[in-house]
């Protein structure tokens, strides 16, 4: 199995710690992993975006082309990043803030409203989490307490406290996703 | 098994570093690799094990702290980026020519001048060529991985003592801006200073009683003593080449042509081995793990059983592609790929780049 | 009074302000509330208002204002990290009727620079050094500058600066104002309309006496925010700088016509 994944949106969203906490829960279950950002001039326009790797062999490039499934956070990721899927992949996206949705007919395309569920749960720091929780409905590729040992490992103790409440979010993200 | 981690290629180095068991880092910060220094200062390595770490006021002052440290027989360390590891080429030849052991880890960006900040491999005639004066050579290995940014440190301080030289690591911008599982290596003792005093009579700890006080200098105003001084570099330098080439080999039992890449590169020419065999096309990759001594005869060896080309994959304009070149001979097809400026190629465009360049060439 | 129509507003004879056409139309690229956009708009003005806009050659370093030759309007060379003021001694030097100037942060003029920075003073070049001290390195993502107060926190000083094994912030103004080839050595701000009103005098003073021919060189140090390294929203940031800042770099002039001010 490898699982290769572009996370795109605004700085701020948690595209990076999205992308490191899944990093984390595929190195709980004993898998490769690479998580390899964006950085530098590129993100002042304000956006970002992680290419993770899973793979149950050793990872060759950590930056690609196409990829297995997009999580797309933003118009301009959507610009750039619809293309990218590889025929037969999926596209999971938040229609918030989407002018225009993605129209390929050969990807799966999927919904989550993340910032309304997020909204609703009284805070919106865990969105992140609950468009991570859409994404392991569609491709359980990491099982949900690896995702919480992985949280342990990334999260500093002090923040511990919150892990039930990412817990939530994932489980509503789960809950919640749609095929379009 | 060590301890495992998800951590970027910068702050591997730098706990490798801590686990290697080095005495000290001096560094100043610079884009992409200011984690190395900045893991360092938040883990406060003085109270894990006793390592010094400074932020010193330039890459030059650095690089002549690592004389100082490295000369008095502790085992010492810096990283930079391109732009300062050109500025400590002075200090460089200096410690080469006084046979100080040290590592020098450069995090490349893209160049020349200050060029900017993403990834890019333009730094390999700096590296492998000299950099700073005179005739000297320099160990080079390039991590792809940010385990072998962690693996690399103990090896490259091995090899700086074992030889008495300053040792590179050669990494860029990927592989230190990327997170990727590390293994990391149990911690290493330091050297108590009476150790560092047995097995390095060469450094200046203080004249002990009753010897020959020591002293390390790259100067000698008398020519024959400094061809002599030059000659005996050299045959150290051949040593090195006897013992130290390293590289890997990947699907190329059956290849019909070679990518030759290092570091980042390499990874992504993992991907195009695949992509290519998914057409059709026998390719293997031989990575080169250092940059000098560079893996010739392996080279040659493959030209001689009659591969059909080499395609040399740098993010380079073409700089480590001479070296493939001077072990070819011209009895095969060699050429160059290779996006610049921090542009990282795809894996496809490596493909088409082998079809056009080496198969349809 | 009756209310403005934005077209009114817009009209030529309402004008209250207008950018100086020196400022290029590009947007800064520092963060919003940051000083160096201000000290930047002051010092063309300044070169605008002498006239000097077709006769003056400015220096960019490395550091978040590496990009000043984008925003500034005139002939500029950018620098390697430090070396400004040797590029500037050399062309002031090959072209001595000209107006030279670098503008520097604190890394580059007073940690990898210090070299040539006190050099050029000791030479008493006449150009001038416009300095901007803001306690940190912006451009690399917030590190320890050698400006940086004891005990602030940095990347690189996480549990804050150990002046015991990190040094002390150096003060190197108050250094060069020492070296007789200089002539005129001001600290300013430019965090309020007031404090911009007396760095653009300063500034002014700087380049005047490099076209009056005065001897030596004029150096004006800007104490200035940096709200992103410092973490803070820019209100919070110059509020610290008041109460942080200011004290252990208190603003005023330092040496006037070749003499240091007796305080
Ligand atoms: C030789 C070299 N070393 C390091 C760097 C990285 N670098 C760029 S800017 C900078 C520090 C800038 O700080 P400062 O001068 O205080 O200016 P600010 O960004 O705060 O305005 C550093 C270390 C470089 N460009 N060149
Ligand atoms: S990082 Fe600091 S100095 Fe740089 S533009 Fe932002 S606020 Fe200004």
């Amino acid at each position: 199995m490898t699982e290769e994944i572009i996370i795109a949106g605004f700085g701020g969203q948690g595209v990076l710690s999205m992308g490191k906490i899944l990093a984390y829960s595929g190195i709980m279950q004993e898998q490769e992993v690479s998580w390899m950002p964006s950085y530098g001039p590129e993100m002042r326009g304000g956006t970002a975006n992680v290419t993770v790797i899973v793979s149950d062999e050793r990872i060759s490039s950590p930056t690609l082309t196409y990829y297995d499934t997009a999580i797309i956070l933003n118009q301009q990721s959507m610009d750039k990043f619809e293309e990218t899927v590889k025929p037969g992949g999926v596209l999971l996206y938040d229609p918030n803030g989407i002018s225009k949705h993605p129209s390929r007919t050969d990807i799966t395309i999927y919904k989550i409203e993340g910032a309304k569920i997020a909204a609703d749960m009284g805070n919106t720091k865990i969105f992140n989490m609950v468009v991570l929780g859409a994404y392991l409905q569609i491709k359980p590729i990491v099982k949900l307490e690896n995702v919480i040992k992985g949280l342990k490992k990334s999260l500093p103790e002090r923040y511990h406290k919150l892990i039930p409440l990412n817990e939530d979010a994932i489980t509503q993200g789960m809950k919640n996703v749609i095929t379009t | 098994m060590g301890e495992l981690k998800l951590m970027k290629g910068n702050e591997a180095l730098a706990e490798a570093a801590i686990r290697a068991g080095a005495d000290g880092y001096f560094g100043y910060p610079i884009t992409p690799q200011s984690e190395v220094i900045e893991y360092l200062m938040a883990e406060k390595p003085f109270d894990r094990t006793g390592m010094v770490v400074l932020q010193a006021e330039s890459e030059v002052a650095s690089i002549n702290m690592l004389y100082g440290g490295g000369g008095s027989g502790k085992k010492v360390m810096t990283s930079s980026s391109s732009p300062g590891i050109s500025l400590m080429q002075e200090g460089i030849s200096y410690l080469a020519g006084g046979e100080v052991p040290c590592v020098i880890a450069n995090v490349v960006r893209g160049g020349p001048g200050l060029g900017d900040i993403q990834p890019a491999q333009s730094d390999y005639f700096q590296s492998v060529k000299g950099g700073g004066h005179g005739d000297y050579r320099l160990p080079c290995l390039a991590p792809a991985s940010v385990q072998e940014m962690s693996d690399f440190v103990p090896v490259a301080f091995d090899l700086a003592f074992k030889y008495r030289t300053p040792v590179l690591i050669i990494a860029d911008g990927l592989i230190g801006q990327m997170m990727e599982k590390v293994e990391l290596f149990d911690q290493m003792p330091r050297l108590t200073d009476q150790e560092v005093i047995e097995k390095y009579p060469w450094a200046t700890t203080g004249k002990p009683k009753g010897k020959e006080r020591r002293i390390l200098t790259s100067l000698d105003l008398d020519p024959h003593k400094l061809e002599k001084h030059n000659q005996h570099l050299h045959a150290k330098y051949n040593e090195i080449k006897e013992n130290e080439v390293r590289y890997e080999l990947i699907d190329t039992d059956d290849a019909d042509y070679l990518f030759v890449a290092y570091g980042s590169s390499a990874r992504i020419c993992q991907k195009s081995v695949k992509l290519a065999r998914e057409k059709g096309i026998k390719v293997g990759l031989l990575r080169i793990i250092s940059l000098w001594p560079f893996a010739s005869d392996v080279i040659k060896e493959f030209t001689a059983k009659g591969i059909k080309g080499f395609l040399s994959v740098e993010m380079s304009m073409g700089q480590m592609v001479e070296d493939i070149q001077l072990a070819v001979q011209g009895k095969t097809k060699v050429d160059h790929f290779g996006r610049v400026g921090g542009v990282i190629h795809s894996p496809e465009e490596v493909v088409e780049a082998l079809e056009q360049k080496i198969i349809g060439g | 009074m009756a209310e403005l129509s934005v077209q009114d507003i817009i009209k030529p004879e309402n004008l209250v302000y207008e950018k100086t056409k020196l400022m290029t139309d590009k947007t800064l690229s520092y963060c919003p509330g940051c000083g160096h956009g201000t000290a930047h708009r002051l010092t063309m003005e300044v070169i605008e208002e002498l006239g000097k806009e077709n006769d003056t050659i400015g220096i960019a370093p490395v550091g978040c204002s590496v990009l000043a030759y984008e925003f500034m309007n005139i002939d500029m060379q950018q620098a390697a990290h430090g070396r400004a003021p040797a590029h500037a001694t050399a062309v002031k030097r090959l072209w001595p009727n000209k107006v030279v100037f670098t503008y520097q942060g604190d890394g580059d003029l007073a940690a990898i620079g210090t070299a040539e920075t006190i050099h050029a003073c000791n030479r008493g070049e006449q150009i001038v050094i416009i300095f901007i001290n803001n306690g940190i390195y912006g451009m690399t993502g917030g590190q320890m500058a050698p400006t940086t107060l004891p005990e602030m926190k940095t990347s690189t000083s996480p549990f804050g600066r150990d002046v015991a094994s990190m040094g002390y912030p150096l003060k190197i103004t108050e250094l060069i104002s020492n070296l007789p080839g200089v002539q005129y050595v001001s600290r300013q701000a430019v965090h309020s309309p007031a404090a911009a009103r007396k760095a653009k005098r300063a500034i002014k003073k700087a380049f005047q006496n490099q076209i009056d021919n005065k001897p030596g060189l004029s150096f004006i140090e800007i104490v200035s925010n940096c709200n992103s390294g410092w973490k803070m929203t820019p209100n919070d940031s110059n509020e610290w700088m008041e109460e942080n800042m200011f004290p252990y770099y208190p603003l005023g002039d330092i040496k006037v016509d070749g003499k240091l001010i007796e305080k």
